[in-house]
């Protein structure tokens, strides 16, 4: 199989002398850094460690399914299980995954720029981060909460004994973190371009960065007003969501899902910017039709936030706000069919090679197709009524977020690895990787969709017996794909040590952060760059190689 | 012999011979909510093959042994619209196809008969008009519209029933109503699916459909004795609601004879359609529809009356089309001996306690004379 990583002479090669890593040494120089790559890889660490343990509780929830009777654990262990996963998973994993980590390491090298526009909040977003997981640990700790990811009214105000307070604030905590990471990345992006760096020669992983960040700074203050009134209303009793004080429980839906239902594009955005870059490194062409790709970031980052109420289709919402949100919901789906479309033009006469970081993004494109497509079933109407509130809903939400999200994730890890450490990861042993969490994904998640066809309601611990088989293979894939994320974690880890020395580009990429050593200096550029070429021009790099001989350190 | 374990090999002859890909269709619309499934299902499989089509083809057909150059192209306009507007046009089928289902799923006909249902941690519990209760399970006819109309004591869950593919949720305080038709008789399942805490998995239950006959001997075999506005006639005379609300020209609550289903002149110049939730409404939160021409002096019932109180109340004022029983209790009362004190509290509580003694004598000239009596007209 052909390939395009150009690595230097292993012989000769040797890391840079000075670098972010080594500009500064102990626990200290990490601690109170203001160097927006090394919070990000304080945000890699403390995000790969929640993604664990979200996992060991998926993978608990998955044994307890195993069987259709709950023999393996009481019904309310289950219950705070499946909503201690949804939680981390959702606050502490896939929402800082991708802009957090590759994000905040990246988006100021692209844009040419020194560092993000506040070192200081950046430093301090992640310190929230870290109260919001201590307090989601502590809460865990202590006993745990049961009330589901969503927070549902009144069963979270008036019907919990659990630690609801304390998930509650967690997640209001970690909110201001993400606020903060996109306020950071909005002003980086709109001040800090480097002369020559037009909106138009912007990566396409700046411009999704750019519309998650809109969400990310509009949309978590309502989450954090609907959790400060749960937590009034369990506290004092307010009333706000009460009926029996004239309140409204409705409401309590409303406020939550304005967030999150925009919170899922937070979540998916960044990972499509990744795939954008993936793809087109490893195809040698310009994304095919740039600029219909950044402005369908930005589509979705506007029509994401008219679209909550397809989450309260059966609620007793009025037919005709149905109606609307519906025709809402099918228009957000357009921009996300033109980007598959477009990624895959953009293959078209190119010279593909099919390393690691490539083979996780077909996986996202076949994955995400699939959880996209599966959205308009869920979006439309007559259909949503049968289907909401099973595991069909479980299976679309995890296809788009495990399958599109993790997978871009993955690749992103892959392919900027080289850039953060100077090291290359393992080759045979990532493909292996890649092609053992794809088979283990289908395997666990696309029963889920026919289960919920039939009727298998989601958080159900014990389940009539006819639903078995297909859980049996679910928890069969969950097992091959905990494989599949171990061994990721296992030679990563690995090459920090013994991987292969990177050299400044192994990809042969266009973007700046190519262009300066692996792993950068904690300045990024000697010079501030001048960029006088578009995005993804090869023919410059090519140029620009063939007039000047490479070194390494 | 096994070579493989012999529960294992249960397992797998269970699954071959029991494996489903779709729920029993046991109710008109289900057919077609399967329907649009099958087109959905098609568009993309079609999607999907395309998508991979293309990626996988341009991979063995660009890849670098075979084209070591790539040549750069900017995009293209004309491609570009066509893939928005294809998919466009595709979701806006399904989007109209949803439509047309979600207003035929909940805009129940009118002459559906009504059922009511009550959520509570963890059972759901079933009131037919007739007087039939009964708690995780549902009995109703086959080739007959049926509705609930649903209410929860407590947190939010959602009455699902998939061999009917239909759900709804069933909220705190406020009535949501569903309904189906019913054409296999046989029994389905009953799923709560909207998360209730400890027990949610337990707040299951059963829904037998069976043939008219069936169901009619099923009817006159469970009645509890009372219909639901009977139930309803006699809280409607302890509560002393009949004091004000007599239907005399000079009572002090509006005429309730007749009023369902009716546009009745608000206080604030509107006017408002009297359903099931202005009824429930107006009993629990009497300020929040003031009918015109009367004062705001009504109580709150808030906590005084259950969900199910509630529902027989309803059902009673829907059914009432005369006030004669009204005035008939209201007049026996009037000439007993021990009726001392004139103030409104001491008069109320003699009603109460005069009531709770003689409904049953008028539940039993009910019984006999069904629907000659003018008062309540059962079902």
């Amino acid at each position: 199989m052909s390939t395009i990583v150009s690595l230097p002479d292993q012989q000769t090669a040797t890391l840079p002398k000075r670098s972010y890593l080594n500009s500064e040494y102990g626990l200290k120089s990490w601690l109170l850094t203001g160097d927006h790559k090394r919070i990000a890889i304080l945000y890699l660490i403390s995000i790969t460690f929640f993604f664990f343990i979200g996992g060991a509780m998926a993978g608990l929830i998955r044994l307890e399914l195993l069987t259709p009777q709950t023999d393996l654990m009481a019904a309310d262990t289950y219950n705070k299980l499946f909503t201690m996963h949804g939680i981390i998973m959702i606050f502490l994993f896939l929402v800082p995954s991708v802009p957090a980590t590759i994000g905040n390491f990246l988006i100021p090298i692209m844009v040419g720029a020194k560092d993000l526009a506040f070192p200081k909040i950046n430093l301090l977003s992640w310190y929230l981060y870290i109260i919001g997981g201590t307090l989601t640990l502590a809460a865990l700790i202590s006993g745990g909460v049961d009330t589901g990811w969503t927070f549902t009214t009144p069963l979270s105000t008036h019907y919990l004994n659990t630690h609801v307070i304390t998930a509650g604030l967690a997640i209001f905590v970690a909110g201001f973190s993400s606020i903060f990471t996109g306020l950071n990345f909005i002003v980086t992006i709109h001040r800090m371009r480097a002369p020559g760096m037009t909106w138009f020669r912007l990566p396409l992983f700046v411009w999704s960065h750019y519309a998650a960040s809109i969400l990310m700074v509009l949309g978590t203050p309502v989450l954090a007003i609907a959790l400060v009134l749960v937590l009034l209303e369990r506290t004092i009793g307010i009333g706000v969501f009460d009926p029996a004080k004239g309140g409204d429980p409705l409401l309590f839906q409303h406020l939550f899902w304005f967030y999150s239902h925009p919170a899922v594009y937070i979540m998916i955005l960044p990972g499509m910017g990744v795939i954008s870059e993936v793809i087109s490194t490893f195809s040698r062409k310009r994304v095919f039709g740039y600029t219909a790709v950044a402005f369908s970031s930005v589509a979705i980052a506007v029509f994401g936030f008219f679209v909550w109420e397809h989450h309260m289709f059966v609620m007793g919402v009025s037919n005709y706000s149905a109606l609307v949100f519906s025709l809402l919901t099918m228009l957000v789906a357009v921009p996300s069919a033109i980007k598959i479309f477009n990624w895959s033009a953009t293959l078209y006469k190119g010279s593909i090679t099919f390393e690691t970081p490539m083979l996780y993004a077909f996986g996202f494109i076949g994955l995400f197709t699939i959880g996209g497509l599966t959205g308009v079933f869920l979006g439309s109407l007559g259909m949503d009524i049968h289907l909401t509130e099973t595991y069909f809903i479980v299976a679309h939400f995890h296809f788009v977020m495990v399958g599109g999200m993790l997978m871009a994730f993955l690749s992103g890890v892959h392919f900027w690895w080289p850039k953060m450490t100077g090291r290359m990861y393992p080759e045979g042993l990532s493909k292996l990787a890649a092609l053992v969490t794809f088979i283990g994904f289908i395997l666990t998640f696309f029963p889920q969709f026919i289960v919920g066809y039939l009727g298998m309601p989601r958080r159900y611990a014990a389940y009539p017996p006819e639903f078995q088989v297909l859980n049996v293979l679910s928890t069969a894939g969950a097992s091959v794909l905990g494989v599949g994320y171990l061994l990721p974690m296992l030679y990563l880890t690995w090459s920090l040590k013994y991987g292969k020395i990177a050299g400044a580009n192994p990809w042969q990429a266009t973007g700046l952060e190519w262009q300066i050593q692996s792993p950068p200096l904690t300045e990024n550029f000697l010079e501030t760059p001048i960029v006088d070429y578009e995005a993804y021009d090869y023919e410059w790099l090519a140029n620009k190689t063939k007039n000047e001989v490479t070194t390494v350190g | 012999m096994h070579f493989i374990s012999p529960v294992l090999w249960q397992f797998l002859v269970n699954w071959m011979t029991h494996f489903a890909l779709f729920p029993p269709e046991a109710s008109r619309i289900a057919p077609q909510v399967d329907a649009l499934y099958f087109f959905l299902i098609l568009i993309s499989l079609v999607g999907m093959a395309i998508v991979i089509a293309l990626v996988a083809g341009f991979s063995i057909l660009y890849r670098k042994e075979r084209n070591p150059e790539a040549t750069q192209i900017e995009g293209s306009t004309l491609l570009e619209a066509t893939w928005t507007i294809i998919p466009l046009a595709l979701f806006m089928v399904t989007f109209v196809w949803g439509a047309l289902l979600y207003f035929r799923i909940y805009d129940p006909p009118t002459n559906a008969m009504n059922i009511y249902i009550v959520g509570k941690q963890w059972m759901w519990k079933a009131e037919h008009p007739g007087g039939q209760h009964e708690i995780n399970s549902l009995h109703v006819p086959s080739g007959r519209p049926v509705q609930l109309t649903m209410i929860s004591q407590d947190v939010f869950h959602s009455f699902s029933i998939p061999a009917f593919r239909v759900k709804r949720e069933v909220i705190p305080g406020r009535y949501t109503t569903v309904w189906f038709e019913a054409t296999t008789p046989g029994t389905y399942h009953l799923f709560c699916t909207q998360y209730c805490g400890t027990l949610h998995s337990q707040m299951i239950g059963e829904v037998t459909v069976l043939k008219p006959e069936e169901y009619e001997a099923w009817t006159a075999g469970s009645t509890s004795g009372m219909s639901l506005a009977q139930n309803g006639e006699r809280l409607f005379a302890s509560l002393g609601c009949n004091s004000c609300h007599s239907g005399n020209a000079a009572a002090r609550g509006p005429n309730l004879a007749a009023v369902y289903s009716s546009r009745v002149p608000l206080a604030n110049g509107s006017y408002a359609f009297v359903d099931d939730a202005f009824l429930r409404d107006s009993i629990l939160n009497p300020t929040m529809h003031v009918t015109a021409g009367f004062a705001p002096i009504m109580p709150t019932y808030q906590g005084q009356i259950s969900e199910e109180g509630l529902i027989d109340l309803v059902e009673y004022i829907k059914h009432l089309h005369s006030n004669y029983r009204i005035q008939q209790t209201l007049n026996t009362s009037e000439v007993q001996p021990s009726n001392l004190g004139q103030n409104g509290i001491t008069a109320q509580r003699t009603y109460t306690d005069m009531h709770s003694s003689q409904v049953p004598q008028s539940v039993q000239t009910q019984r006999q004379g069904t629907a000659a009596q003018p008062g309540v007209v059962n079902q």
